[in-house]
């Protein structure tokens, strides 16, 4: 029996189609996939994220324990500042892709994957268990009393303040909430209940995570959908972040992202500092750094008339040879270009932009190119 | 939203359409069917003069979502084939019912039409 957020009733109401996701039951669209992608890219989205797990980490040792269990410097982090960070194994591999939040001087708040709480939670048991100092933190999984929306798109700084007014009474000090910046967490009063709200997002646009007690989430909810709609917010389901991250090549844990692969391999060794000190996974990641990747995930673009690449197709070489390269991880329309996008690894040799690839679909190989990321960018704000 | 399903076509419970002049059945998918998949991106068509049985799996229409199989409700050689759907799939979707059509087959069996679901039927299916 898959879970249900707080929304689950919203979402019926709005007409969600539901479907099972990390298991949890989810909204996939409400009107229609592209529909709501473009309205993220135009205007404002609003997505149901409480099936995300949030675990908290309090005490003096608190961010030196984080920091050995995650690859970027939890230390470059000033209260009411979050960053994108990486939890590998001994081997390297990739535990979770998570945020972390620094909400007070010696308190962090991490949002995991809905797939890998328990994972994660387990993972984070075992290396407290062999921590010297555990006496000095504790963590605490809050996933299951805790709820999260997301609410992106250039439009979405209109509004929000009309649903979290007045200046932050927590984190980052700011008059309102529209003067965050990018990766700044503050905490605004709704309905007497401090709600995290952050400058953060999983689709490319400017936009707003916003975290607080379960029980609050479905009041916020009809309230920004009510603020946001004379600017033409819509709520947006799982389909849409999924073509939304897909087009910034933001990778999703269980596709480009597992306990085989590296974050060096993923292409993300922009978020693992091998200048702060040890940290679980560094001996690998060092010599994968010093000798270089033998796989890569690359962005690549169908070429010409084709059928969508989706996850699990193959990925061949186009050399002439037909090297079988390896297998697409995510794949869809982009619905923003209109021209099948998608992600997977390959041999570094074949990871240089402008390789010609092929995909093969149901038999028959269609071209492909790969190329940089990501595949969309929002058009810059003009100058006034 | 209510889809159309209108009284003189031939419907298949997979959700294709039939409409018969002479000795050719025109096939596609229904209203309800593209409602269901919305955002039709690709569609991939049978080669003409590929004889076809009732039943087969013959063409491929993707969403943003997914892949769905389309069956041929008839059997006979496919004899012509929408390549107006080749550059603009989104047909399917704004007419499923006339532009939006898939391929033709010449009947070679036609006492199979009388199998097919009545409007009132299929109506009925997507009812319930």
């Amino acid at each position: 029996m898959p879970k249900r957020t707080p929304l689950f009733d919203a979402h019926r109401k709005l007409g969600g189609k539901m479907i099972e996701f990390g298991g949890w039951e989810m909204p996939v669209q409400y009107t229609s996939i592209v529909d709501e992608h473009l309205c993220v890219r135009k205007a404002a989205g609003l997505f149901d994220i409480c099936h995300m797990g949030e675990l908290l980490f309090s005490g003096p040792d608190a961010g030196r324990f984080l920091n050995l269990a995650l690859t970027n410097d939890i230390n470059k982090l000033e209260i009411g500042q979050g960053q994108y960070s990486l939890m590998c194994n001994e081997q390297g591999g990739v535990v979770d892709d998570l945020y972390v939040y620094r909400v007070n001087r010696a308190d962090y708040l991490l949002i995991v994957n809905a797939s890998r709480i328990e994972a994660d939670a387990a993972w984070l048991e075992k290396l407290y268990a062999a921590y010297p100092r555990k006496a000095t933190f504790r963590m605490e999984n809050a996933s299951g009393k805790t709820g999260a929306l997301a609410l992106q798109g250039p439009k979405a700084a209109e509004f929000i303040c009309e649903c979290f007014p007045g200046p932050s009474v927590g984190c980052t000090p700011v008059g309102k909430a529209t003067d965050l910046k990018k990766n700044q967490l503050g905490q605004f009063v709704f309905k007497n209940i401090p709600f995290y709200v952050a400058r953060t997002g999983y689709t490319g646009e400017d936009g707003f995570e916003l975290v607080a007690p379960s029980g609050f989430i479905e009041a916020a909810w009809w309230k920004l959908l009510e603020a946001g709609k004379p600017f033409g917010l819509q709520p947006a389901g799982l389909g849409a972040r999924d073509t939304l991250r897909t087009e910034m090549c933001y990778p999703l844990y269980g596709h480009e992202l597992n306990e085989q692969t590296t974050p060096l391999e993923a292409g993300l060794g922009f978020f693992v500092s091998f200048d702060k000190g040890d940290f679980i996974g560094r001996q690998v990641l060092v010599e994968q750094k010093e000798k270089g990747v033998k796989k890569r995930c690359v962005p690549f673009r169908m070429i010409g008339a084709a059928p969508p690449p989706r996850p699990g197709y193959t990925i061949w070489s186009a050399d002439g040879g037909g090297i079988r390269l390896g297998e697409v991880c995510s794949g869809t329309q982009s619905p923003s270009l209109n021209v099948g996008i998608g992600l997977g690894y390959v041999p570094a040799e074949f990871a240089a932009p402008g390789t010609k690839l092929e995909i093969e679909v149901r038999g028959r190989r269609f071209p492909a190119e790969t190329t940089t990321k990501p595949f969309y960018r929002r058009p810059s704000v003009k100058q006034t | 939203m209510s889809s159309k399903v209108p009284s003189d076509l031939k419907y298949t419970s997979s959700h294709e359409w039939v409409r018969v002049v002479g000795d050719v059945a025109v096939v596609g998918i229904t209203d309800h069917a593209q409602q269901e998949l919305t955002d039709v991106v690709f569609v991939e068509l049978p080669k003409t003069g590929r004889q076809l049985k009732a039943g087969d799996a013959c063409a491929v229409v993707e969403s943003v979502k997914t892949a769905s199989d389309v069956y041929s409700p008839v059997s006979g050689e496919v004899v012509e084939i929408n390549q107006k759907l080749a550059g603009n799939p989104g047909l399917v979707n704004s007419e499923p019912y006339e532009g939006g059509w898939f391929f033709k087959v010449k009947l070679s069996n036609p006492s199979e039409l009388a199998k097919l679901l009545t409007a009132e039927q299929y109506a009925a299916q997507i009812s319930g």
